[in-house]
């Protein structure tokens, strides 16, 4: 249940975006979350709809994006399936992870005087 | 004020973000191990479920080195300091952050918990996270290692579980080795899983009780 920790670091982030450009309120906020991030989508959505209430996103709806998992040799030999045993099979390298770990806000909408 | 027709409402502006949510915690996390850096303190970040033995791990390590070197361990628990206790018997400096409800420490409880013992003339501090297999993958604290402990006793699929916090650690425990045969446990198929996730775990199976497994565990820590 970290899922809690994320949204309140969210909302602090959120915050200082709003104050530096002095918004009356936030209106919608969109994020990105990788399948490998250990982030529960469902979760994180309840928790950002059960502490938004109050809180300078009140009416901002919250959309997630989903990012697939993705991993690659990290000497050009490919993608290497998720599931596989995290290796390249042409050369041995472990398998960097390409894409899949991203917890990110990525875009506001600010409603501004 | 909407200028282009003076209607009063107000205006929607989009902004481009891509900042990264847990930011705050990872500058935290460098704070941290700039700290561990200045004062040459070897920091480990203890993980695993509840009851898999990372308080074992603790005791079986100060009986090992407390002699030689200088132990200490920050101990995270969600209600009591019973971990803090069980580790100052064994003889190492032990300062208990008790998190109320989460599930996971962070950088900022570790600083904080830092200010309350004195780790700077330490070799080794153990932070032992909270008992869970998800919530701590995400925060980093500023350890140089982090260490995975799982029990025999979780199951043979405990690592396909989980493979977050296997691809995410540097050594991997197995404890608990010899009640595998009662519960079932194929112990091979578990490291072969661990393995999978993460190529470069280094892997020990061990007996916290008996010993069986300590002294290579001991020497991954001290590598």
């Amino acid at each position: 249940m970290h899922e809690y920790s994320i949204v309140q670091a969210m909302f602090d982030q959120i915050e200082a975006h709003a104050r530096e450009r002095h918004a009356l309120a936030v209106t919608r906020v969109a994020v990105k979350i990788g399948a490998a991030a250990g982030v529960d989508v469902p979760l994180l959505k309840t928790a950002y709809e059960t502490f938004r209430v109050r809180t300078i996103c009140e009416k901002a709806p919250l959309d997630v994006e989903e990012v697939p998992e993705r991993w690659s040799c990290p000497a050009g030999h490919g993608d290497i399936p998720a599931g596989h045993r995290l290796t390249c099979d042409v050369c041995g390298r472990p398998a960097r992870l390409a894409s899949g770990d991203e917890i990110v806000l990525e875009r506001l909408e600010l409603e501004v005087a | 004020m909407c200028d282009s027709c003076g209607c009063g409402d107000s205006n929607i502006v989009p902004v481009a973000v891509h900042e990264r949510i847990l930011a705050n915690n990872e500058r935290a996390a460098r704070h941290n191990r700039e700290h561990f850096r200045d004062h040459h303190v070897a920091v480990i970040n203890l993980m695993g479920s509840p009851g898999a033995g990372k308080t074992a791990v603790l005791e079986a390590t100060a009986r090992a080195l407390g002699a030689a070197k200088r132990l200490g361990v920050l101990v995270g628990d969600l209600a009591t300091d019973n971990d803090a206790r069980r580790v100052r018997a064994a003889g190492i400096q032990a300062e208990a952050i008790t998190t109320g409800s989460a599930c996971h420490l962070d950088a900022d409880m570790v600083h904080r918990g830092l200010h309350r013992m004195a780790w700077r003339d330490l070799d080794i501090l153990f932070i032992e996270n909270v008992g869970n297999m998800v919530c701590p993958t995400d925060f980093r604290l500023g350890a140089e290692k982090r260490i995975v402990v799982i029990s025999s006793t979780e199951g043979d699929d405990v690592v396909n579980k989980h493979p977050m916090m296997f691809r995410s650690s540097n050594i991997g425990v197995i404890n608990k080795v010899d009640l595998a045969p009662f519960v079932g446990s194929n112990l091979d198929r578990m490291e072969a899983d661990m393995r999978r996730y993460n190529p470069e775990m280094k892997i020990f199976r061990t007996n916290m009780k008996t010993g069986e497994g300590l002294e290579e565990l001991l020497d991954a820590i001290l590598a």
